[in-house]
């Protein structure tokens, strides 16, 4: 009957632009936990632990993920990298998570201020450097070349935590700087050094040595003053509470302090 | 949020429906069920961010200069884009829509490709061609000392970038659906191609194009990622209102809630000023 069939139809068609709906918009969302997070959550019993950490550990915690399920067989990984501070706010907002890693105490201690971390541990610092594109077409050399109205530079927001760190650095420098833009985050401010829109930009030590060559580094003496310390923590409502806890240990071990060193991360 | 809608039927149409609803009976649950739980995705976020929003503080917050600066960027910014988009889209809806070429389809295609690229990567690829190191940029940049990154002319590119699709889609369905007679008969009075099209397809599918451009105007508004990928952020010059938004997430939850209401309220307005005066007049 053809009635019949067209409201079928009428059912299939809204629920299939539903789904297609959520699926486009996952992927051009800067920072979210795509469905599948929370449908897994709600399996409970499954081999799974969730970690949640800052953009700039995505290199090394992929790696120390593998080296966890090689070590419990069965047990995936699964990260959700994106800004601190947007993790935070998943993560007061109830989403699944067992591990969380910031960039930031502050942006930690938004999380333990709700009840829903423990103790968070330092594991690693973070330097700031001078990024300039390989051909370093401003001749940037110090900080103090930043100030120069000639130079375009890129820096974080500071509502960010390498935003944050940039203008302590500058401030000790005594510097006075007009960035063309304040980045979202690290990684987009490091972008805009990679494909030489800016002539300089100040990011993390380990950005710089993930970008593999794009982009050149700068150390400068007055980075040693805005130190950016990241705090890890399981969380107190963690699904998976044992593995969230062994997967804090592997981080904090010597293998962990080993694949981070590499990246240009400093002990605390 | 907003669908180019169909001018009332007139009287009969709107009786005849009325009792052919009454012969039937109830209402067909298939179509409404559905139809009222899309309505409640839809509808229930917005309700979410007024329901949670900090009515208490809303006017010292609202005050703020950099709030409005951030307003009025974003309303001159899309207001612009729009106008761009006009410029360029219609010809290029009509071109889709009457002017039988080889590969057609393709570039129809092809004209949607912003629709579905994600927004960051819509900025990355205009970085690509006309930033300063781009194919066009380095050129731009030598020859007229023209850069747009970091500019605000940079945000209106990045706007009109993601919003023309919106405006060249619904243009053409209107091209598509006009009465082709009306043209014909212009055309064997002696008019030319270009009369023909001003004088009589364009007062034709004025309401498409209406519709079209409102689409493109609140697409433009909202834009993020291509902007601050392309035009970057900065007070002023190209942090428009989502922008702002997205920062004020980073630490003050509360502030982006009464942004995006702000953001939210002034595109209602502005919307259904508009298409009560020109979609649905007669």
């Amino acid at each position: 009957m053809v009635s019949k069939r067209l409201s079928r139809w009428a059912l299939a068609v809204p629920v299939a632009l539903m789904i297609a709906g959520l699926a486009g918009c996952g992927s051009s969302q800067p920072a979210g936990t795509s469905a599948s997070d929370a449908s897994s959550a709600a399996g409970g019993g499954a081999k799974e632990v969730t970690v949640f950490a800052a953009a700039s550990l995505t290199g090394t915690f992929t790696e120390l993920g593998k080296t966890f399920e090689a070590a419990h067989p069965g047990t995936t990984v699964r990260f959700n990298f994106g800004s601190s501070a947007t993790l935070a706010q998943q993560i007061i907002q109830g989403a699944p998570a067992d591990v969380f890693a910031a960039a930031s105490p502050a942006i930690m201690k938004t999380v333990t201020d709700a009840g829903l971390a423990g103790s968070p541990t330092t594991f690693v610092r973070n330097k700031l450097q001078i990024a300039v594109p390989a051909d370093n077409p401003g001749k940037v050399e110090e900080l103090k070349d930043l100030a120069d109205p000639k130079v375009k530079v890129a820096l974080c927001a500071e509502q960010v935590p390498c935003g944050a760190a940039a203008i302590k650095a500058l401030g000790a420098a005594g510097l006075k700087v007009t960035p063309v833009t304040l980045e979202q985050d690290v990684k987009a401010t490091l972008t805009k050094v990679e494909l030489g829109e800016v002539d300089a930009a100040l990011v993390y030590k380990t950005d710089v040595i993930a970008s593999a060559g794009k982009a050149k580094g700068i150390d400068f003496p007055e980075a040693d003053q805005a130190i950016n310390d990241y705090p890890i923590a399981p969380l107190t409502r963690a699904p998976a509470g044992d593995l969230a806890r062994q997967f804090v240990d592997l981080v904090l071990s010597q293998q962990g302090k080993d694949v981070l060193a590499k990246s240009g991360f400093e002990a605390p | 949020m907003v669908t180019p809608q169909r001018t009332d039927p007139p009287d009969g149409a709107a009786r005849r429906s009325a009792s052919a609803r009454q012969r039937s009976g109830r209402l067909p649950w298939m179509l409404v069920v559905p139809a009222l739980l899309g309505l409640a995705f839809l509808v229930l976020p917005l309700a979410g961010l007024l329901i949670r929003a900090p009515w208490s503080t809303l006017p010292q917050r609202l005050a703020q200069p950099h709030v409005l600066e951030a307003l009025r960027l974003s309303l001159v910014c899309a207001t612009i884009a729009t106008a761009l988009c006009l410029l360029l889209g219609v010809p290029l809806a009509w071109l889709l829509a009457r002017v039988d070429f080889p590969g057609r389809r393709v570039v129809r295609a092809l004209v949607t490709v912003p629709l579905v690229l994600p927004p960051v990567v819509g900025g990355v690829a205009l970085l690509l061609v006309l930033g300063r190191r781009g194919l066009l940029g380095q050129w731009l940049e030598s020859t007229f000392g023209i850069t747009l990154p970091f500019t605000t002319a940079g945000v209106v590119v990045a706007e009109a970038f993601v919003a023309m699709p919106f405006l060249v889609i619904s243009v053409e369905g209107a091209l598509r659906g006009a009465d082709q007679r009306f043209e014909e008969a212009a055309a064997t009075l002696g008019a030319s191609r270009w009369v023909v099209f001003r004088r009589v397809t364009l007062p034709l599918i004025m309401p498409g194009v209406v519709a079209g451009a409102v689409l493109c105007w609140a697409r433009a508004l909202g834009e993020f990622g291509a902007t601050i990928t392309f035009a970057g952020n900065f007070p002023g010059t190209t942090r428009t209102m989502p922008l702002a938004v997205y920062l004020a997430l980073e630490t003050d939850p509360e502030a982006a809630i009464v942004l995006s209401l702000v953001l939210l309220a002034v595109s209602v307005i502005i919307l259904a000023s508009l298409r009560d005066r020109w979609v649905n007049s007669p």
